[in-house]
C-alpha cells in the first residue's frame, strides 16, 4: 500500500461567520487579516526548525509517516498556541508541543501508556534494572570505545528505551542545553541530568555489545 | 569527590554544562580514578559520533509544503442572547474559558440551548462507547450493499449509506444506537486509525441546516441537516480532516 496522501490542510468553514458577543470580542473578533499576519510572523520563527523537529519526532515514534504527521499537527498547533508564546528561543517551545503530540501518537498507535517519567526508571518493564555503577565490565584496561557508522549508531539510539531515547535525542542530535531540555520534558534540570547520566550509561552498554557483534534490535 | 558524585558530573562535563569549580573538581577526580576517566573517554566518542550531525534528518519536501501551508483556524462563537448583568458577568468568565480552549488547541466554541447540548453529549457517549471493545459495529462489512439493508426494518428509515473508500474513509460497517430515546443508525468509518462514526436520524424539520463543528469532551462533531436527515459526524481526527469527511459525505450523498 502506498503511503497515505498527507491531509488536507484547513479551510476556513465558510458556513460560519464570526459574530462575537462584546466581552469575547478580544478571543473571536479577530480579523482573518490579523490571522494571516500572526501566521507568517509564526512560520518565519518556526520553520527554520522544520527539520530538527521532524528528526526528533522520527526518533522518538520510530516510523515515519507517524512522524510526518506529528511534525505537522506540532506546528498546527503551536500556530493556535501562538498567542501563548512568550518570546524568548522558539525551539525548546516548539518542542515541548512536538514531544506532547507524539507521546499521544504514541499511546495511541501502539496502545501502550508512554514509559514512565519515574527518575527510577532504568529500563524496559520486566527488564533487568541496570545500577548506575557496576564493578562488572568496567575494567580500566579497557580500550577506548571504537567509532561507530552513521547507520550503527541510529539503530543504537532507536534500541533505547524512550525516556532514555528522548533526552539523548534532545542533547546529542537536536543539541539542546539542559535547561531548554528541562522546558521540552517539563522537568526539573536535576531530573534532566539524572535521565541523562542513566541514558549515556543504557547507550554506552550498548554501544559495547554491538562492538561484540551484538546488534540490538528495535524494542 | 566520590565515584557516584563524579558519575553524573562528568556528563555535566561533556556536555559543557559545568561551572568552573565543579569542572576542575571533577577534573582532578579522574586524574586519580582510571575508571572514571574511561568513563569520561567513552562518552566523549559517543558524544562526537552522536553529535556530528550525521544522525540529522531532513524533513520531506511534501512535509516541507504541507507545514508552509498551515493558517490559523479562527475562533468561532455564535451571538448569545441579549445579557441581563450576570449573564454579562458569566460571560466575562466564559472569556476567559474561550481563551483558553484556543490555547489548547479546541477551535469551535459555540454556545448552545441545552437540548442540543443534551443531544450532542449523547452523540458523543454513543462514540465513546463504540470505541470500546467489540461494540463498534453490529454488521460489518465494507459493502454498502450490505450495510444498508442491514437497516431495513430495525429503523424508521435507512440511512444513506456511502462507501467513501476511495476518498479515504473506509466504510467499517453499522450500528444501531439509542440516541435522545430513539433508535439511530450509526455508519462507522475509518481514517487512518481513527474512527468516524457517522449518526443519522430523520430530522423533524425538512430544511437543509449548513454544516457547523462543535467540541464536545475532546471530540469534535461535525452537525448538518440534508434531505430531511439529521447527520452527527463524531471523531477524534482533527476538525479539518472532519470538515474534509463531511464534505465529501455531502458531495456524495448528492451524487448519488
Amino acid at each position: 500500500m502506498g503511503r497515505p496522501e498527507l491531509r488536507i490542510v484547513h479551510e476556513r468553514p465558510a458556513a460560519i461567520r464570526t459574530t462575537a458577543c462584546d466581552s469575547m470580542r478580544g478571543v473571536a473578533g479577530r480579523r482573518l487579516t490579523d490571522d494571516d499576519a500572526e501566521a507568517s510572523r509564526f512560520k518565519a520563527l518556526a520553520l527554520p526548525y522544520l527539520d530538527e523537529a521532524y528528526t526528533l519526532a522520527r526518533y522518538l515514534l520510530r516510523n515515519d509517516i507517524e512522524a510526518e504527521d506529528a511534525v505537522q499537527d506540532c506546528y498546527l498547533r503551536a500556530l493556535q498556541y501562538f498567542d501563548g508564546y512568550r518570546g524568548g528561543d522558539i525551539k525548546p517551545w516548539l518542542f515541548a508541543i512536538l514531544r506532547n503530540v507524539c507521546r499521544a501518537t504514541y499511546t495511541r498507535s501502539k496502545g501502550l501508556v508512554y514509559a514512565s517519567d519515574d527518575e527510577q526508571y532504568t529500563g524496559p518493564p520486566g527488564g533487568q534494572v541496570a545500577p548506575l555503577w557496576s564493578d562488572e565490565g568496567d575494567s580500566p584496561e579497557r580500550t577506548l570505545l571504537r567509532r561507530h557508522d552513521t547507520e550503527t549508531m541510529q539503530r543504537l539510539i532507536m534500541s533505547l528505551p524512550e525516556p532514555f531515547r528522548e533526552v539523548i535525542v534532545l542533547r546529542e542530535i537536536n543539541d539542546l542545553s539542559y535547561s531548554e531540555i528541562a522546558t521540552v520534558i517539563a522537568a526539573p534540570i536535576g531530573t534532566v541530568m539524572s535521565r541523562l547520566a542513566r541514558a549515556r550509561r543504557v547507550l554506552r552498554d550498548a554501544w559495547i555489545a554491538t562492538e561484540d557483534g551484538d546488534i540490538p534490535d528495535a524494542v | 569527590m566520590q565515584c557516584d558524585e563524579a558519575g553524573g558530573l562528568i556528563n555535566a562535563l561533556i556536555d559543557g554544562e559545568l561551572d568552573a569549580v565543579h569542572a576542575r573538581d571533577v577534573e582532578a577526580h579522574i586524574a586519580q580514578c582510571p575508571r572514571c576517566a574511561a568513563l569520561r573517554d567513552d562518552y566523549r566518542v559517543m558524544h562526537e559520533g552522536l553529535s556530528s550531525g550525521a544522525l540529522k534528518l531532513s524533513a520531506s519536501g511534501r512535509l516541507r509544503a504541507a507545514v508552509g501551508g498551515i493558517a490559523k483556524t479562527p475562533v468561532i462563537v455564535q451571538p448569545a442572547p441579549a445579557m441581563n448583568r450576570r449573564d454579562a458577568l458569566r460571560g466575562f468568565a466564559l472569556g476567559g474559558t474561550v481563551a483558553a480552549l484556543a490555547a489548547s488547541g479546541l477551535l469551535v466554541v459555540i454556545t448552545r440551548d441545552n437540548t442540543q447540548t443534551q443531544r450532542l453529549d449523547e452523540i458523543v457517549s454513543a462514540h465513546m462507547r463504540s470505541l470500546q471493545a467489540d461494540h463498534l459495529t453490529d454488521v460489518v462489512s465494507t459493502d454498502r450493499h450490505t450495510v444498508k439493508p442491514w437497516f431495513n426494518g430495525r429503523i424508521e428509515a435507512a440511512p444513506p449509506v456511502i462507501d467513501l473508500t476511495a476518498q479515504g474513509f473506509a466504510l467499517v460497517g453499522g450500528r444501531l444506537d439509542v440516541i435522545d430515546g430513539k433508535a439511530t443508525a450509526a455508519i462507522v468509518y475509518r481514517r487512518r486509525e481513527h474512527v468516524i462514526n457517522l449518526f443519522v436520524s430523520p430530522s423533524p424539520t425538512a430544511a437543509p441546516r449548513a454544516a457547523k463543528i462543535v467540541a464536545v469532551h475532546g471530540f469534535h462533531v461535525r452537525v448538518w441537516r440534508d434531505q430531511g436527515l439529521d447527520f452527527w459526524a463524531v471523531s477524534d481526527i482533527d476538525p479539518g480532516e472532519l470538515q474534509e469527511f463531511g464534505r465529501t459525505f455531502e458531495t456524495a450523498l448528492h451524487a448519488t
